[in-house]
């Protein structure tokens, strides 16, 4: 493992959404290697919007969590908006002992949702928010 | 204290036999903390030995975030350290597992303040050492200017 190291997480684009996940064996590295890749995606491609699933995350610390708000300050100066999706109850309740409330950071239950308030729609209809982003 | 829907979040660590008066605990082990990896191999040993005393997911988070945040802590600030996992009993029988974090760093100048939502002297959110105490039952630090910093905590499975 030397050398730049992937987060080992696929990052998919839909129109102007970019759609990915974070692993649960996500160490200190993995994490400021995700930030800047999800950073020079956005910037190359022109996304609105970002959708992470955290679903699998079974431990948010401090430094992920720190991680997650830098992200989303920093996706938000590139114009595009992040949302955070599928946190484990376990995980919420935890990091709101710990004092931290992710401020900043949009959540949404699933990626279902997250996707939904990014402008996509589960029926195939040709909205104007969604149209935009193929048109080009 | 039962939170709201924790019988149901607490499936998986029901899922295996809680230690009973004729188990021994497992022996105490001692985990270092010299590079990012470790910091990983200590979550997951947190993770196994909360499984093994028999708190429900909820407890478990709590343990393997709090651990997270002192194994950085000592990672960090300490220049490395162990960490170490005892399985206590309390005087009336309870079982709990106990967490002995260690380094041999700078120590702690103001532990008031180092205990202080927000208060941070690197990267980060500053809420390492006071989340720690919050997620846990018992936690006591032992620390001064050169001296290293050695921080004890605890949680107790509730009955």
């Amino acid at each position: 493992m030397t050398g730049h190291r992937s987060p080992g997480v696929p990052i998919l684009r839909l129109g102007d959404v970019l759609v990915t996940g974070l692993l649960n064996e996500l160490d200190d590295r993995a994490a400021i290697a995700f930030t800047e890749e999800l950073t020079e995606r956005i910037s190359a491609e022109g996304a609105r919007g970002v959708l992470i699933d955290i679903s699998r995350l079974e431990v948010i610390d401090s430094f992920v969590a720190w991680t997650l708000m830098e992200l989303t300050t920093v996706a938000r100066l590139l114009g595009a908006r992040v949302i955070v999706a599928g946190m484990r109850p376990p995980v919420a309740i935890t990091l709101v002992e710990l004092g931290i409330e992710l401020v900043g950071v949009e959540t949404a239950l699933n990626p279902e949702q997250g996707l939904a308030a990014l402008g996509w729609r589960q029926a195939p209809q040709p909205l104007e928010g969604a149209r935009r982003g193929t048109a080009r | 204290m039962a939170l709201p829907g924790e019988s149901i979040l607490a499936s998986r660590g029901a899922k295996r036999p809680a230690l009973t008066e004729d188990r021994r605990p497992p022996a105490p082990a001692t985990y270092p903390v010299r590079t990012e990896e470790d910091l990983l191999s200590v979550r997951h040993a947190v993770r196994a030995a909360t499984v093994e005393v028999g708190f429900g997911l909820v407890d478990q988070t709590r343990v393997v975030t709090a651990a997270s945040e002192l194994a950085r802590n000592a990672f960090v600030h300490g220049g490395g350290g162990t960490v170490t996992l005892e399985y206590p009993r309390d005087p009336r029988g309870r079982r709990g597992l106990r967490l002995i974090v260690k380094d041999e760093g700078p120590g702690i100048v103001d532990l008031d303040a180092a205990l202080t939502d927000g208060f941070t002297t690197g990267a980060g959110l500053g809420h390492g050492l006071g989340g720690a105490r919050r997620l846990m039952d018992e936690f006591t630090v032992r620390t001064g200017p050169g001296e290293g910093t050695v921080v004890v905590v605890t949680r107790w499975l509730a009955w």
